[in-house]
C-alpha cells in the first residue's frame, strides 16, 4: 500500500486501438496507445491497480492506474556476450601479435 | 473556457500551440510557394556564434578535446593500399555535461526559453537530447518534461532508452513514456498546451545554432594542432542537426574544402512505427530509419520548418551496419582506451573504412563521441538483441546483414566497409517531395534556386529532376 506523498509509477491508455490514427502499420494499429509516468501520490492511500492522481517532478497533476510503488531501474550492463571477448582477442592478435 | 483535449481537437490547434511554445512565427520566412528563407530563419535567433559559445561556456558545454585515434588509424592502414589510410581524430563530445553533443543544442534552447520568460521546457526525444535538456534545465532553473517513445505494447523497452529516462530523472525532469507510434505528437502538444512550456525542439534554429560551435571548434583545433583544415568530417546522421550545425560551423570558420559525409546505420526493412519491430533494432538513433526520411523531407518534425537540413550540407551519404558499429565501439575501448556509447560511434565505423580512401597524411575527423553507461553499451544492447531472437554472428556484414534478423560482427576489421548511398536519389526525392507538398507544378526561379541550395546541387540538376 502507498500513502499520500509516496513516489509511485502510473499507467494509462491515451488512445484505444480503435481511436488511433490510420497512418500506422497494422500491428501497431491493433495496440492501445499507452503512457507511463511517475509522481507523488495525491490520494490518502492506494493499492496497486487503483485509479490514482500523482504530482509529477514537473508539478503536473496526472491521473492513472497505480502500477508500481517505490519504482526503480533494473537496466544493467547486460548478460555476458562471448563475442565481445572474441573481438578483444582478435584485435590484440592483429595489433600486437597476441600479447602486448 | 475548458479546451477539448481529444485527439482531433488538440491536433486541430497544433499550429497555434507550436507558435506559442516557440515564441517564433514561421510564417514570416515563407514565400507562399516551395521556397522559404532558411538563412533568415537561422538569423532569427539573433545569436552570433560568439554569443552561442559564451552561453555554452557558462553551462559546461563545448571546448571538448580532439583526440587522435592513433591505433585505430594504424589498424585501418593495414587494410588500405600503400600510402593510404588517413589520420583519424575524434571530437570527444562525451565530455560535454550530460554526455553528448546534444548539450550544445539544449544549452541554447533552454537559455532562449529562459530569456523569453518561460517557466519550463519540453522536448520529444528518446535519446541523448532528453538528458541534455534536463541537465540544462536543472542548471538554468527551469522545469523540464521529456516525452519518450519508449516501449512496445507489452511494456518492453530497449535498455538504451530506459537509461536515457533514468538520466533525465536524475536531473529532476519528468519523463512521460509512451508506446510506439506517431500519436506521440498528440501527447506532446497536449502537455505543451497544458503547461505553457517552451518547445525545446531538436529542430529549432536555437538548437542548430548550438551545434555550429562544434564545427567551428573542429576547424580551430585542426589548425592549431595540425596546421591545416580537416580533409573530411564524418557525422552520425539521424534528424540532420549534427551534420547541419557542424557543417555550418566549419563554413563559418572558412573550411570550404572539407568534405562532409553523413553516416547512418542501415536499418532498411524495419518499420519505425511498427510495434513488433520496435525492439528488433539494436540502436535507437543514427540509423536510416530517421536519417533518410528526414534528409529527403526535413519538415515533418515538431516545428513547421526544420533548421536541420542534411542535404544542404552533405557531400556524401554512407551507411554502415549495426554489427560494424558494435565492433568498432569495442575496438575504441580496447585499442584507444576510450569507452564510449555505440550510437555516437556510427561515424567512427564509417571513418575506419573511409580513411582507407584517403592518403596517410589526410585528416579525417569524426564529429563526436557519446557517453556510455548501463543499458547504453554494446553488451546490454547485444544481450537484449539475443533475448529478442536476433542472431549474433561473425561474418561479412556487406553480404549477410539483415536488420531485425541478425547482427553481423565483421569477421576481421577488413570487413568494416561503408556502403555509398545514392545521394543523388535522395536529392531527387527531396526536390519531388517539396514540389508535391507545396502543390506546385511550375516552380519559380526562386523555387529552383532554393531547391538547388536545399540539395547542394545546381538549378540544372533541379530542372532535370523535375523534367523541366
Ligand atoms: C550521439 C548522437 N549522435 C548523433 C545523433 C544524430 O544527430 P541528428 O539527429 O542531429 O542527426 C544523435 C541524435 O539522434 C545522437 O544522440
Amino acid at each position: 500500500m502507498s500513502k499520500k506523498g509516496d513516489w509511485v509509477r502510473i499507467h494509462s491508455i491515451v488512445l484505444k486501438a480503435e481511436e488511433r490514427t490510420g497512418r500506422i502499420p497494422e500491428d501497431t494499429q491493433k495496440c492501445d496507445f499507452q503512457q507511463w509516468t511517475k509522481g507523488f501520490l495525491q490520494d490518502e492511500s492506494a493499492n496497486i491497480g487503483d485509479e490514482v492522481t500523482v504530482k509529477t517532478a514537473a508539478n503536473r497533476i496526472v491521473k492513472g492506474t497505480l502500477i508500481e510503488e517505490t519504482p526503480y531501474y533494473t537496466h544493467s550492463y547486460g548478460k555476458f556476450v562471448p563475442e565481445i571477448i572474441e573481438i578483444d582477442k582478435q584485435l590484440r592478435q592483429i595489433m600486437f601479435g597476441g600479447d602486448k | 473556457m475548458v479546451l477539448a483535449k481529444d485527439y482531433d481537437s488538440v491536433m486541430g490547434r497544433a499550429n497555434e500551440i507550436m507558435k506559442k511554445a516557440l515564441g517564433l512565427d514561421y510564417q514570416e520566412f515563407e514565400s507562399g510557394s516551395i521556397a522559404f528563407d532558411y538563412e533568415a530563419l537561422m538569423k532569427s535567433t539573433n545569436y552570433t556564434l560568439e554569443e552561442v559559445a559564451k552561453i555554452q561556456a557558462k553551462t559546461a558545454v563545448g571546448n571538448t578535446p580532439l583526440i587522435e585515434l592513433r591505433n585505430l588509424s594504424t589498424l585501418s592502414r593495414k587494410y588500405a593500399k600503400p600510402g593510404y589510410g588517413a589520420r583519424i581524430f575524434a571530437k570527444d563530445e562525451a565530455a560535454n555535461v550530460s554526455g553528448s553533443f546534444k548539450a550544445r543544442r539544449a544549452a541554447c534552447a533552454v537559455a532562449h526559453a529562459k530569456k523569453l520568460g518561460y517557466k519550463g521546457v519540453i522536448a520529444a526525444t528518446s535519446g541523448n537530447y532528453g538528458a541534455a535538456v534536463a541537465s540544462q534545465a536543472a542548471m538554468q532553473g527551469l522545469e523540464c518534461i521529456v516525452v519518450q517513445e519508449c516501449y512496445d505494447s507489452k511494456g518492453v523497452g530497449q535498455p538504451e532508452i530506459i537509461e536515457k529516462a533514468r538520466k533525465c530523472e536524475a536531473y529532476g525532469a519528468e519523463v512521460v513514456q509512451l508506446t510506439v507510434g506517431p500519436e506521440l505528437f498528440y501527447s506532446f502538444l497536449s502537455i505543451m498546451e497544458d503547461t505553457g512550456y517552451f518547445n525545446a525542439s531538436l529542430y529549432s534554429p536555437f538548437g542548430i545554432a548550438g551545434v555550429e560551435t562544434l564545427g567551428y571548434e573542429i576547424a580551430m583545433q585542426c589548425r592549431e594542432l595540425l596546421g591545416k583544415d580537416p580533409d573530411m568530417v564524418v557525422c552520425t546522421n539521424a534528424g540532420g542537426g549534427m551534420i547541419t550545425g557542424t557543417a555550418r560551423g566549419l563554413l563559418k570558420a572558412g573550411c570550404t574544402n572539407t568534405e562532409i559525409v553523413a553516416a547512418s546505420i542501415d536499418l532498411t526493412g524495419l518499420h519505425m512505427a511498427s510495434d513488433s519491430q520496435f525492439n528488433k533494432k539494436s540502436c535507437t538513433t543514427g540509423h536510416t530509419g530517421f536519417g533518410v526520411p528526414y534528409a529527403t523531407d526535413p519538415d515533418h518534425s515538431d516545428v513547421p520548418r526544420s533548421a536541420a537540413r542534411t542535404l544542404r550540407y552533405a557531400d556524401r551519404y554512407v551507411t554502415v551496419t549495426q554489427g560494424e558499429v558494435m565492433y568498432i565501439t569495442e575496438a575504441l575501448a580496447n585499442l584507444e582506451g576510450i569507452e564510449r556509447g555505440p550510437a555516437g560511434n556510427t561515424s567512427l565505423a564509417a571513418a575506419f573504412s573511409l580513411a582507407q580512401e584517403l592518403p596517410e597524411d589526410a585528416i579525417l575527423v569524426i564529429s563526436e563521441t557519446e557517453y556510455t553507461g548501463a543499458g547504453k553499451h554494446i553488451q546490454p544492447q547485444l544481450a537484449f538483441a539475443r533475448d529478442n531472437g536476433i542472431d549474433i554472428i561473425f561474418g561479412d556484414p556487406a553480404k549477410e546483414d539483415k536488420p531485425g534478423v541478425n547482427i553481423v560482427l565483421p569477421k576481421d576489421p577488413g570487413y568494416i566497409k561503408h556502403q555509398e548511398a545514392d545521394i543523388n536519389r535522395f536529392r531527387q526525392s527531396l526536390i519531388n517531395r517539396a514540389c508535391k507538398k507545396a502543390g506546385v507544378t511550375n516552380p519559380s526561379e526562386a523555387d529552383l534556386k532554393f531547391l538547388a541550395e536545399e540539395t547542394k546541387t545546381n538549378v540544372e540538376f533541379v530542372k532535370k529532376t523535375l523534367g523541366l
